[in-house]
């Protein structure tokens, strides 16, 4: 087997705020392969969300080890840090974080132009393309996010996690802010591209959602409580299917 | 090279556009900021131009003088502490003008001169002018030659001939498009005939018109028109310049020896050469140019501490935007740049905006002064380096705080 993308070693975030000790993160060790998809879920304040920001390298532990495809996070300067997220992840927001005011195209094209060495501009607009009309918004280029659907803006977000290429997709309650119908699409969407061969690793308090993914690990108190596979998992396609049939019968009584 | 290409040209330049994106946002609020610099900027440049200009007309004037020039003024006549001014005490007479001509070596020509005002009456018209006695020698020594007829002769001057040459203006005035020459103008009711009109010099040192008065023989006019026995002016040529310094040496020595001044007692006149008063004039305006540049330096100032300001503001404004940028990979030094570049652009542009604007100010102070302000390339380079050092200076601290921010907080920031 090839090297995990994800090593966790006795990991930990410690806090220090007006002198007391915050453990948000204690001791969480695991492994997560290539093309794998991930949820991790727990109630706020169960350090899920600190977990996710030392995967995506946007902080570090301050305990135990993490390596991000065989490369250790620990010691990285916040430069290398910041080319690490560059060149291997992709995140995915609950609000989007779309640069407003900027089109669809202009938004996917950003993290190419944080790339060293930079892209051939003509390049880095194919590749842009490319990416929004995997995410089916080949039509909405020269769109700006506020004149697009949340379930859209969502979609631009994936675009731009993709357009890089990265070893893994990291999503922050990407379904958050979306309504049932369009957060069962965006699962649709997350669950082609990880059967394309993407690793996708979600972070959400909703089981629902949870439920889409192959692997579920919950926390609580800063420590993994349980991590299994997903033995129910639900497909979009059939979810969809029943929501429609659901809304029918609805609109016939 | 691929790289350094990169680091050095393209990515500087892509990271400009996206600030010129920004600041066409914020349309007037961009303005406003670099208003400060386009003030500054604006007031150096037309400050230099109008300097520049103010220059060399005075350098034109001072050399419209004439060569190798000593004037001689007679002493300053003060009553009462009312200081009358150049020529107002009766100290040289024409005994001295005489032995300064015969004593002193390196002279080559010198006319003295008196003067007084005088309605000019002609061909029905009258006109208020300067009436300056001189000797021949005058126009030789102030290098202005007759443009039509003759000057007056010594002869004419031994015998106070009632003869006069007409400045251009004054002919103008009087005869219009009829030529003066052969003309007779009446001073205090005494006809004069005119034997020639001077060439035009243009404005003189201060505002008085050289071209506006009438020109008669000194004995004409001490004889005839105020009854004075002593000059007012020495006007002298000197044959080189390097001489300059020894003749004003002797003259002094001269003019004190026959005016019986005890030693450590001050002159009873003024000597000034041509590069003393060229000096004066040139250290009146250097002072004014010193002056006006401490504005300009702290309208830019300010106009810096503008762009700060509102750099700063930006920065909290944009604090997700930067979040978002970081996530996706940029580092602290491309968050830098941006926001450096962004400070700069702003001060460029005010720097652009200020010298079209000095341009403008130049061209209408020299419009209402009556002369050419000159904008020199310097000047215009010297406002856009300022700016440019004034974007860096103070984006530097608004950029670097930028560059800071946690990733984490900026994201949640809202």
């Amino acid at each position: 087997m090839s090297t995990p993308i994800i090593q966790l070693a006795a990991t930990a975030r410690v806090y220090r705020a007006d002198g007391v000790e915050v453990h948000a993160v204690r001791r969480v060790s695991l492994e997560i392969q290539q093309g794998e998809f991930v949820a991790i879920m727990g109630s706020s304040g169960s350090g899920k969300s600190t977990l996710m920001n030392i995967l995506g390298c946007l902080d570090r532990p301050t305990g135990g080890e993490y390596l991000l495809d065989g490369v250790s996070v620990s010691t990285l300067s916040r430069s290398q840090l910041a080319t690490l997220r560059n060149r291997k992840l992709g995140f995915v927001f609950q609000n989007f974080n779309l640069l407003a005011r900027t089109t669809a195209l202009e938004n996917v094209e950003l993290p190419m132009f944080y790339r060293k060495p930079l892209v051939a501009l003509s390049s880095q607009r194919r590749r842009a393309v490319e990416a929004l009309q995997r995410v089916g918004l080949g039509d909405r280029l020269g769109h700006r996010p506020s004149q697009l659907s949340g379930g859209q803006q969502q979609r631009i977000a994936i675009a731009r996690a993709l357009v890089n290429e990265p070893e893994l997709v990291l999503a922050d309650e990407p379904t958050g802010n979306l309504d049932t119908r369009t957060s069962i699409d965006i699962m649709g969407l997350f669950q082609e591209l990880n059967d394309s061969g993407i690793t996708i690793v979600m972070v959400t308090h909703e089981l629902d959602i949870a439920s889409y993914c192959k692997r579920i690990i919950v926390m609580r108190d800063g420590l993994v409580i349980s991590d299994a596979p997903n033995p129910e998992r639900r497909q979009a396609g059939p979810e969809r299917a029943k929501l429609d049939e659901a809304e029918q019968i609805a609109k016939l009584d | 090279m691929i790289a350094l290409f990169q680091a050095l040209l393209l990515r500087p330049l892509l990271t400009a556009m996206i600030a010129l994106r920004a600041l066409r946002r914020n349309k007037l609020r961009s303005i406003l900021t670099a208003l400060g610099i386009i003030i500054g900027v604006a007031s150096v440049v037309a400050m230099v131009a109008v300097g520049n200009g103010a220059r060399n007309k005075i350098q034109g004037e001072v050399s419209a003088l004439g060569q190798n020039l000593l004037l001689v003024f007679a002493g300053n006549k003060r009553s009462a502490g009312v200081n009358s001014g150049l020529g107002s005490a009766a100290s040289i007479t024409l005994e001295d003008a005489a032995a300064v001509k015969n004593e002193v070596r390196d002279i080559v020509a010198m006319s003295p001169e008196v003067w007084t005002n005088a309605q000019a009456i002609a061909s029905g018209r009258n006109w208020s002018t300067t009436i300056s006695g001189v000797a021949p020698d005058y126009l030789g020594v102030r290098d202005w030659p007759v443009s039509a007829g003759a000057m007056f002769t010594d002869r004419e001057v031994r015998s106070a001939a009632k003869v006069a040459v007409i400045g251009s203006k004054t002919a103008n005035e009087l005869f219009g498009a009829i030529n003066p020459i052969g003309q007779t103008v009446r001073l205090n009711n005494i006809p004069f005939v005119i034997t020639g009109q001077l060439s035009s010099k243009g404005a003189g040192l201060g505002n008085n018109n050289q071209d506006d008065r009438i020109v008669l023989p000194y004995t004409t006019v001490m004889k005839r028109l105020t009854g004075e026995k002593s000059v007012k002016l020495l006007n002298i040529k000197i044959n080189d310049a390097s001489r300059m310094e020894t003749a004003q040496q002797q003259i002094t020595a001269l003019l004190r020896q026959r005016h019986r001044t005890p030693a450590g007692e001050g002159n009873d006149f003024n000597i000034l050469n041509q590069k003393e008063i060229a000096d004066k004039v040139a250290n009146i305006s250097g002072i004014i140019t010193m002056m006006l540049g401490a504005i300009a330096g702290m309208s830019l100032l300010v106009g810096g501490i503008g762009i700060m300001n509102i750099m700063l503001v930006s920065v909290t404004e944009r604090t997700r935007e930067i979040g978002i940028r970081m996530a996706v990979g940029a580092q602290g030094s491309d968050i830098l740049l941006q926001f450096l570049i962004e400070a700069i652009t702003l001060s460029l542009l005010g720097g652009g905006l200020g010298v079209l604007a000095g341009f403008g100010i130049a061209r209408g102070i020299g419009n209402v002064a009556g002369f050419q302000p000159v904008v020199t390339a310097g000047s215009v380079i010297l406002a856009f380096s300022v700016s440019f050092a004034i974007g860096v200076f103070f984006g530097f601290y608004p950029a670097r705080k930028a560059a800071k921010l946690d990733p984490i907080d900026a994201l949640r920031y809202e």
